[in-house]
């Protein structure tokens, strides 16, 4: 996959993300208060996650279970690592610093393999205490000309991780398939809900513009995008922002920036240049995390096919490449299991792919069993149902399987009075078209491969009308050659 | 001065000799009676005592356990969280706050029928060698009004002393229980470091901190230990090994032990005046006498102890403190912006010695300076425990001055803080290693004034420090 | 050790630690800090070169607790206690600086 990604030409745009993800546990990461979204402000909370004199943050079991599992699907090595305490005063940190992981992550060095086939490199990804929420009350309800604001510290200690990826990314597109394999992975195995339209998963990126080959520019951090679709258009905007200042001659700022959904723009926020002196140092309220290898690969062993082994598993099964659309559509509906199951049952690989390609985008397909697809794609291919009865009726069999039942296709196939027709029958269709245009069937016989093919569209056509779409085109232009060669 | 021990009255109460409440009503009486003149108390909880007091009774009463320290009168440091009591520090910041939780050893305590009847004042936020340091004013020593308790436990210190209550908690960063003790002429013990926990303590220097006991007697102190000590599902850095009951090792005697003279702390170099020095030596002859073998030792990177200390004690409280910025609890100074109210909540709320602290912890922590030493002292740290280990290999406890000096005037060293931080020079190693030590009477020095004698052991070696002590305490008698 | 610490430096760090310093102040604490700095100069006698850095004098490692809701504080008692609140929550005056 070559990746080119220029928004303008001539120009290369250098992505790195970090997403933050809530880890979906029970309690927060360092205290037994609830971690569930959408409580009543201000309830879920207990003398540490206040921050409150005297308290003391005690570790998660589960939280570190999970980091884990991250690491491990991402190919990271999973490391001994120690917390730190990042200093700085912000009214939604109750502590005034937050608990990270600083030099010592738990995951370090992975990557992870977009549905394209590239791999975007994961620089580390370590466990972290999420803050408050703040709410600003007056002015614009906006942090700008707000009056006073209120503190909800229901958030402030619910377990993070976040990882960092590698500057491999190219283009906005790439950005949001790493963004949606990432969510698709972190789902698969149970570490997050990933819930971006509540926060579960965030989104921060570093973009940069250069001349292909050159050294990477100065960088941008974008925040406030919390959807997929302001990802793309924050990226889309930033790069275009970039590329125009150093055509104008001017310089990058290291500076963060906040995306504006409604304006579609960004806007400068504080500058990086001279960074903030967080005074790091190794938190002395808790000791070092050092995972017992086989507690690793407990948890390894208990890891789901994650969706890239899927893709490779199913394009293998059916005779295509991975990065196939068809492919990566079936495993991004988790209907990947349906298509190898019913491929196992001997069904066409082509016809079970178009199926789930086309027809099975909606709920409860994934209860179809592979047999029914199967036995439904054997009547296609057996000539006894045209593509466009299968469609119906594989529609009627999901509404059963949501019902719990999986249908008989032949059954529903008559029922709908879709019973494939007689040869017999058939055959007198053929012979009163090939009667009715004489001139064109003796073009039929008399002419080449390229002649006939012309010629079989209006044949097939003439029959279908006359049998009202129940014959199959195979067979009738099987049923033509043969009769036309004597 | 000294009443009834605190084991004489829980014995008095459990046999119904005598209930609880009389015994607490005496301990609030000898408070209302002086502590106008010491000072000790920032807050005495009359109410809450009396009602905590009947209960006992009516457990005694009912034919249950009330158990070991029954009806037994205890001060509290003001730096340990007690709900719906004010918790101050010491400090204008804490304004009022109740905190909405108890600390893990005054539950402890309570569990033991042990009442508690007060919040004893300290150096703000446990910051100071006098108790000068309060933002209530200073606490003077029973033994000599004119005369500072130490610090900075210097009111649960003194409360023992002035026969208060027999029994009382302080908080040990870098000798703030075993210095006020000597000065005050009590036992103080600083237990190993996460042997108690620290959950409910407001923090100074979270790798240093120790909460620990006051008492008349070793044996108070040790029963005081049994109470208060043991794992703490609240505290990541609490210790779970069992606890080896104390109760044993008093009276087993030092026949054998090999003791120790620290003699960098016995030398001129850090200026230990003759007085307490002669002591220390009397102590070392006594345990001899006593069949030890007492022999000098050298624990060279002691003498940097003060150094390390200074920097790491710091800087961990520049980050304990932020929390203090008048969102969420105590005192804030109305500004337009949370920043500038934080600003001057911080500013307002905060005394001198608390700010010279946290900005020299920021300094060390700071961009550019974190190598040059926070760093280095991590080192020094590491080094001075090499020094202890090679020290333990040899040798069962050491033993050394408590404090360079006998209890000093009210206002002698505030002028200059760096005269007033060497009072720790000889306290400070046991905190940087986290290993046990306790500070014993041991007579007095020219001024007729108490000498502590400090006794340390290698990690966990709480037994065996209090089998020394209690030799010492009957040496004397 | 680094240069001794200067007027700067301390209005610098008080600016971290959110305190004011009056001109009198800074000057006495540039005063008492370097005094405490200059004293800690005593430990370059010493070779520290090959020796790790001790954070904590505990060896313990791997403390957790399980993923098991404990008790939550009565949000009337903490607001009680806050210096001032607003439908259930801590109210504080506008914040103007960004979230670092
Ligand atoms: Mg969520
Ligand atoms: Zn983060």
């Amino acid at each position: 996959m070559t990746q080119t990604g220029s928004v303008a030409d001539g120009w290369e745009t250098v992505i790195g993300l970090e997403v933050h993800a809530e880890l979906a546990t029970e309690t927060k990461l360092f205290s037994g208060a609830r971690n569930h979204f959408g409580a009543e402000p201000n309830t879920n909370i207990d003398p540490v996650s206040l921050g409150l004199p005297g308290s003391l943050p005690v570790l998660n079991r589960k939280a570190v279970e999970l980091a884990i599992r991250v690491g491990l699907a991402l190919h990271c090595e999973v490391r001994p690592s120690i917390f730190a305490r990042k200093n700085y005063f912000y009214p939604d940190m109750p502590k005034d610093f937050q608990i990270s992981q600083y030099d010592q992550p738990i995951d370090l060095g992975g990557w992870l393999e977009l549905p394209s086939g590239k791999r975007v490199g994961v620089t580390r990804a370590h466990l972290e205490e999420d803050t408050g929420k703040n709410t600003h009350v007056g002015g614009s309800g906006r942090i700008g000309g707000a009056e006073y604001s209120l503190i909800d510290y229901n958030r402030a200690g619910v377990p993070l991780l976040e990882i960092v990826s590698e500057p491999d990314i190219r283009s906005a597109d790439e950005a949001k398939a790493y963004v949606e394999e990432l969510r698709a992975i972190l789902v698969a195995i149970g570490a997050s809900d990933g819930k971006m339209e509540e926060g579960s998963l965030r989104v921060d990126c570093n973009v940069s513009v250069r001349r292909p080959g050159a050294p990477f520019g100065t960088r941008c951090e974008i925040k406030n995008v919390n959807s997929l679709r302001s990802l793309g258009r924050a990226i889309e905007y930033e790069t275009r922002r970039q590329i125009d200042l150093i055509e104008a001659g001017e310089r990058i700022r290291q500076e963060t920036r906040h995306w504006d959904e409604n304006a579609g723009r960004t806007t400068a926020g504080r500058s990086k240049e001279n960074s903030e002196d967080y005074r790091y140092f190794p938190e002395p309220d808790l000791v070092p995390v050092v995972p017992d290898p086989a507690w690793i690969e407990e948890i390894r062993a208990a890891l789901p096919v994650l969706p890239a082994d899927r893709r490779h598993r199913l394009a293998a099964a059916a005779g295509l490449e991975h990065t196939d659309q068809p492919v990566i559509v079936a495993v991004e509906r988790g209907l990947d299991r349906l298509a190898l199951d019913a491929i196992a049952a001997k069904a066409d690989p082509g016809r079970v792919l178009t199926h789930v390609e086309h027809n099975l985008a909606v709920d409860g397909a994934e209860q179809l069993a592979g047999n029914t697809l199967a036995a439904l794609v054997a009547l296609e291919t057996g000539g006894k149902l045209t593509a466009t009865q299968a469609k119906a009726v594989l529609a009627e069999l999901v509404e059963l399987a949501r019902g719990g039942t999986q249908g008989d296709p032949a059954a529903v196939a008559a029922a709908k009075g879709f019973e494939a027709m007689q040869d017999s029958a058939l055959d007198d269709a053929i012979a009163a078209a090939v009667a009715a245009s004489p001139a064109e069937w003796e073009r039929f016989k008399a002419g080449d491969a390229k002649e006939r093919g012309k010629l079989t569209g209006f044949f097939v056509g003439q029959i279908m009308k006359a049998t009202r779409g129940k014959a199959d085109g195979k067979a009738v232009t099987a049923k033509l050659n043969a009769l036309a060669d004597g | 001065m000294s009443g009834p021990t605190a084991l004489e009255l829980a014995a008095a109460v459990r046999s119904g000799q005598r209930t609880a409440r009389e015994v607490v009503q005496a301990s609030l009486d000898a408070i209302a009676a002086r502590d106008g003149e010491i000072h000790a108390f920032n807050t005495v909880t009359v109410e809450q005592a009396l009602a905590a007091a009947d209960r006992i009774d009516a457990t005694v009463a009912a034919g249950r356990d009330p158990g070991p320290l029954a009806g037994v009168p205890v001060a509290l440091k003001d730096n340990l969280c007690t709900r719906g009591v004010a918790t101050t520090c010491s400090s204008k910041i804490l304004d009022g706050w109740q905190p909405p939780y108890d600390a893990t050893v005054v539950t402890r305590l309570v569990e033991a029928g042990a009442v508690v009847v007060g919040k004893t004042n300290l150096d703000e936020f446990a910051m100071g060698s006098s108790t000068e340091n309060s933002a209530f004013g200073p606490t003077r020593n029973p033994h000599d009004p004119t005369r500072v308790p130490g610090g900075s436990s210097g009111g649960s210190a003194a409360a023992v002393a002035a026969g208060f209550v027999p029994l009382s908690l302080g908080s040990d960063t870098g000798g703030s229980i075993r210095q006020p003790a000597a000065l005050c002429g009590v036992v103080g013990v600083k237990p190993t470091y996460g042997r108690v926990s620290r959950y409910g303590l407001v923090a100074f220097a979270s790798s240093l901190d120790q909460i620990g006991p006051f008492a008349a007697t070793v044996a108070d102190a040790a029963a005081c230990y049994d109470a208060i000590a043991g794992w703490d599902r609240f505290d990541s850095t609490s210790i779970a090994e069992p606890l080896e009951p104390t109760t044993e090792a008093l009276g087993r005697g030092v026949a054998g032990l090999r003791v120790g003279v620290v003699a960098e702390m016995t030398g001129e170099q850090m200026g230990i005046a003759p007085d307490v020095l002669a002591r220390v030596r009397a102590a070392a002859d006594a345990l001899a006498a006593a069949g030890a073998v007492v022999d000098e030792v050298s624990v060279p990177a002691a003498v940097y102890g003060l150094s390390a200390y200074y920097l790491i004690a710091p800087a961990e409280a520049s980050s304990n403190l932020a929390r203090f910025d008048g969102v969420r609890f105590g005192l804030r100074v109305d500004a337009p912006t949370t920043a500038e109210m934080q600003r001057a909540t911080r500013t307002a709320g905060f005394g001198p010695e608390v700010k010279r602290r946290i900005m020299l912890g920021t300094y060390a922590l700071s961009a550019g300076y974190y190598d040059a030493y926070y760093g280095q002292a991590l080192k020094v740290r590491r080094l001075i425990l090499r020094d202890f280990d090679a020290a333990y290999e040899r040798f069962d406890v050491l033993l050394s001055p408590t404090s360079p000096t006998t209890a000093f005037e009210l206002g002698a060293k505030t002028a200059d803080p760096m005269t007033m931080y060497l009072n720790d020079v000889c306290t400070i190693p046991s905190n940087l290693v986290g290993h046990p030590a306790l500070s014993v009477p041991y007579g007095t020095g020219v001024d007729g004034l108490p000498v502590g004698v400090q006794v340390m052991g290698p990690a966990l070696s709480e037994a065996m420090l209090f089998q020394v002590a209690d030799v010492l305490e009957g040496s004397l008698a | 050790m680094p240069a001794r610490i200067s007027r700067d430096d301390v209005a610098h760090v008080a600016r971290l630690a959110l305190l004011e310093l009056t001109e009198d102040e800074l000057e006495r604490y540039t005063e008492q800090l370097g005094a405490v700095l200059d004293h800690a100069t005593d430990v370059e006698a010493l070779d520290l070169s090959d020796v790790e850095p001790l954070s904590h004098p505990l060896p313990v490692r791997n403390v957790f607790r399980e993923d098991v809701p404990g008790e939550a504080l009565d949000r009337q008692e903490v607001l009680g206690q806050a210096p001032a609140a607003e439908d259930g929550r801590f109210r504080v005056p506008a914040i103007l600086g960004e979230e670092p």
